[in-house]
């Protein structure tokens, strides 16, 4: 099998007008849904309770409701999860009010109304520990582009290291864009997600630059133009298969793989489409608009000698 | 001429000889265990195993293997139902002499243990427990070490006879006022040669008899961590008295401490005790003054401070302290009369403290004061400080006339049977340097760990078969060898997730089943480099060879730029996002070992010695 018989020669970069329009309008749109709409953090960054039951019967969300109102608690939300006997309660912490106590009453209160309850799981986060988290999510991000950027200029070439980040950074822009459209819980396993997809959308990026560098490099004859064609045609069956791969195994994780781990893999699937749409129809493009020519690469030709001797 | 050099096969053969091996313990599963130590903290022996042994056999208590581990004694059940009964048994039969942990222990066979292969370990949200940070009070930790200061000063001062006017404690700084100008470079010398660790400023006006003592921010640094350090020691001992399995208590960061209870389903009691400030003091009452007057009044004596006892009677007691809670070197509680007490050592010095005081003051009364510093609820006031906040209460549980002469060893009276226990254990295993404060508590039940468990292997199966089909499919026999690649690659994986037994939590599970997705990348690049070079026109074995070659650069530079973002999820990360971190970087290790090496020994063992070869099945 085979996606394609002969190396496709489809012209991407000629669709680039069309391409740039869609990723700006989809960077846009989600700066502007996270803008308005913002995003629902959990309570990873925001602080606050989270508690996780089990009821022997069915759970009565509503009464639930009630029993956490009369608790002093009316904007807690309650979310159905797993089964129909299992409920889950989120709190968020105003600042300055004790969270452990929270913790304590909001469980209280559910037994409040069935003593048999169990509790699965219950997490409480003082808001100075979300903030911390927030500010290192922050920092985290901000270091991986470094980091990459960095070693992409090193390995190929600026206006390729720039090409990578600048579509690396569309990609977890999308990402945040979907959780602020559809409200999903953003918490600390979907950031840890999104640096997942940086990593993979670059991965996905350098591999297309890599095939670049051989055929500006090698004796093939064409324009820039045609040679970044050529080495995104030639690289289009590796990146589908990969993209493929990775998503079944993700959205495995998705629909096999529990409550816990649905925001992660509904973060990876999003990013892993829109990282592979990325490398395709914007990374190359965005080289060429730089006026990438094979003279750039000329010099660090034997960049590191070391490692291309490598098996 | 294509062939791979005979040490490839070797390094490939011994890897995934040992990495089987490692991974091995993993296959057996857990079952229900106890963990046996001994309360005095020395190593179990043969003897003592004899004796756990006898007293569930006594107890009809049926039992699996028995071992000895570290220190401690092992003992594994076939039901959760007949650990329980063994807890019961031993605590019931030799009370106070073991301390028993609920545990699970995996059920490989004897030889793997002998040779030290442990299964990963797993992470609390896959096995249940409780999860704590806290937060240390370094303030605190500061104010403490300035007010030492303060008192070391003044007491210099006085012995070099230079008069003052007052040293104190302002804007963590030692502010020292001095009744004549002269002194004041005399004074700053002495203090500075004292202690080269102090930073001393002169106030700017003139004729000035003040200056400031300041610690350098090294110290200050050193201070901070001295005391995180210590509340670790104490976390440490007092989660040891609860008798917990594999436990961690580590600092995080700045000022945070981690506390980690596998198993461990009542986090109250856990809290009650790992955060406790609770001690004592021993001090004489003042009876020269009346109590009642000094309460109505508010004017309390020089010397004397105003406590309360538990009736509510005002009580007048010596501000001297004849002993206090961190010098004793042993507690137990237990029963003296008919009601809870606790039974305390106190070490050489305060025993030659409280004879002294003893024989001084026969006949008269002496207070044990309770010491307790803990966070307000809502809505309860202390000493004008409002809810949120902590506030130290001090309560004379205690007060008793002197019968007769006693030292090191006595009782203290006066508490409720579980006050008495938990005391007993807070005085035993220190008390901490400066406050914490509880910012962060998970909890997971252990139904839910088992689920999550169950959920994890489903979603890593189902992913693999899917991936394994698809890569058969389109690369038909390499495809298969590309299967057996990414299962090597897991058990690779595993290997060195239980050598380094790092923990596996579910973020780490969705780690390897994202390895899974990567690892298949590596070898999607070579083949694709294969089929283009057979449609070139390359012969089958020069394809190959070509296909691995050109391959390489694009494998390592997307896993370089992908380990990137990995260690810095590691260096940033906390708690799973760490654990989904190191699984990350270990599978881009893994996937690269396994994609660059087995697969290119894999495919020279089928098709390498083929000298005939003239198409290839990718």
């Amino acid at each position: 099998m085979e996606f394609f018989k002969r190396t496709p020669t489809i012209d991407f970069l000629g669709k680039r007008r069309y391409t740039y329009v869609i990723s700006a309008a989809l960077m846009v749109g989600s700066i502007l849904l996270v803008a308005l709409r913002g995003l629902n953090l959990g309570i990873d960054f925001t602080g606050g309770v989270v508690v996780e039951v089990s009821y022997p019967e069915v759970a009565d969300h509503d009464r639930a409701r009630e029993a956490l109102q009369a608790a002093g608690y009316p904007e807690a939300q309650v979310q159905a999860i797993g089964s129909s006997r299992d409920l889950m309660v989120r709190v968020m912490a105003p600042e300055g009010q004790n969270v452990n106590e929270i913790g304590t009453r909001v469980q209280e209160a559910l037994r409040g109304l069935d003593p048999d309850v169990q509790v699965r799981r219950t997490d409480v986060v003082g808001p100075q520990v979300g903030k911390d988290l927030t500010e290192q999510g922050g920092l985290a991000l901000l270091f991986t582009f470094i980091g990459i950027l960095m070693y992409v200029g090193f390995r190929f070439e600026k206006k390729m290291a720039a090409g990578t980040v600048l579509a690396a950074t569309h990609d977890p822009i999308v990402i945040l864009g979907f959780f602020a459209a559809t409200q999903l819980t953003f918490d600390l396993s979907v950031l840890a997600a999104v640096l997942a997809v940086i990593g993979y959308s670059i991965n996905d990026t350098v591999v297309v630059f890599d095939r670049v560098r051989e055929v500006f490099l090698g004796t093939r004859k064409g324009s820039p133009f045609q040679m970044l064609n050529l080495a995104v045609n030639e690289t289009l069956s590796r990146t589908l298969m990969t993209s493929f791969s990775v998503l079944f195994v993700v959205v495995s994780l998705y629909l096999f793989g529990g409550e816990a781990l649905q925001g992660f893999s509904i973060a990876i699937i999003v990013g892993v489409l829109i990282g592979t749409y990325s490398s395709i129809f914007v990374a190359a493009s965005l080289a060429y608009d730089m006026k990438l020519k094979p003279q750039d690469l000329m010099d660090i030709k034997k960049s590191d000698p070391e490692l291309d001797a490598l098996p | 001429m294509y062939q791979v050099p005979s040490w490839r096969y070797w390094l490939v053969g011994i890897v995934l000889a040992v990495g089987l091996l490692l991974a091995l313990p993993n296959l057996f599963g857990d079952e229900p265990a106890i963990e046996v130590a001994r309360d005095d903290r020395a190593a179990m022996d043969t003897g003592g195993q004899q004796r756990i042994l006898g007293i569930l056999d006594a107890a009809k208590v049926a039992h699996n293997t028995a071992y000895l581990e570290e220190d401690r004694l092992v003992v594994r059940f076939s039901a959760v139902d007949s650990q329980i009964k063994a807890r019961d048994a031993i605590a019931d039969a030799a009370p106070g002499e073991y301390i028993v942990a609920l545990t699970s222990a995996s059920r490989s066979p004897n030889w793997l243990r002998a040779l030290g292969l442990k299964p990963m370990s797993l992470g609390l949200d896959l096995r249940g427990g409780v999860h704590f940070m806290y937060e240390v009070d370094v303030g605190a930790a500061l104010d403490q070490a300035l007010q030492r200061l303060a008192q070391d000063i003044r007491a210099r001062l006085r012995e070099e006879r230079i008069p003052y006017q007052s040293v104190a404690v302002r804007d963590q700084t030692v502010l020292v006022v001095l009744r004549a100008e002269a002194d004041v470079s005399a004074a700053r010398k002495i203090i500075q040669s004292d202690d080269p660790g102090l930073t001393l400023t002169e106030e700017q006006s003139d004729g000035a008899t003040e200056f400031v003592v300041a610690f350098t921010p090294e110290r200050i640094k050193q201070r901070q961590d001295l005391a995180i350090e210590q509340n670790v020691t104490t976390l440490r001992n007092r989660v040891n008295e609860l008798g917990v399995s594999e436990p961690i208590v580590a600092r995080q960061g700045l000022d945070r401490i981690v506390v980690q209870l596998p198993g461990v389903q009542d986090p109250n009691q856990a809290i009650r005790v790992l955060g406790a400030t609770a001690t004592v003091e021993f001090r004489l009452v003042d009876e020269a003054n009346n109590p009642y007057e000094a309460e109505s009044t508010k004017r309390v004596p020089i010397g004397s401070k105003l406590y309360t006892t538990r009736e509510g009677q005002p009580v007048l007691l010596k501000r001297d302290l004849i002993a206090s809670g961190d010098q004793l070197t042993d507690a137990t509680s237990g029963y003296a009369e008919g009601t809870p007490a606790v039974h305390v050592t106190l070490d050489a010095r305060a025993g030659a403290s409280m004879l002294k005081a003893t024989q001084e003051n026969l006949g008269r009364r002496m207070a044990v004061v309770y010491i307790e510093r803990k966070r307000l609820e809502e809505g309860e006031v202390c000493n004008g400080i409002r809810s949120g906040q902590s506030c130290t209460e001090e309560e004379a549980i205690s007060v008793a006339t002197i019968q007769g002469v006693f030292s090191s060893r006595f009782q203290i009276t006066g508490l409720m049977a579980t006050e008495a226990q938990e005391l007993a254990l807070l005085l035993r295993a220190g008390s901490l340097a400066t406050p914490i404060d509880l910012v962060e508590q998970r909890t997971v039940g252990p139904s839910l760990g088992q689920d999550n468990i169950e959920a994890g292997q489903m979603a890593l199966a189902i992913g693999a078969v899917l991936t394994f089909i698809f890569l058969a499919l389109y690369y038909r026999v390499f495809g298969v060898v590309a299967n057996v690649v990414l299962i090597c690659n897991v058990i690779l994986l595993v290997a060195v997730m239980s050598l380094l037994q790092a923990s596996l939590s579910l973020p780490g599970i969705a780690g390897i089943v994202l390895t899974i997705g990567m690892a298949a990348d590596a070898n999607v690049l070579i083949y694709e480099r294969i089929r283009e070079e057979l449609r070139n026109g390359n012969s089958p074995q020069a394809a190959i060879h070509a296909g691995f070659d050109k391959a390489f650069s694009a494998i390592a530079d997307s896993n370089i730029t992908t380990l990137i973002a990995g260690a810095v999820l590691f260096v940033f990360g906390t708690g799973p996002i760490k654990g989904f971190a190191v699984t990350l970087v270990l599978g881009i290790f893994t996937s690269l070992f396994s994609a660059i090496l087995c697969s290119r020994v894999f495919i020279d063992l089928i098709w390498g010695r083929r000298k005939r070869l003239t198409t290839l099945p990718v």
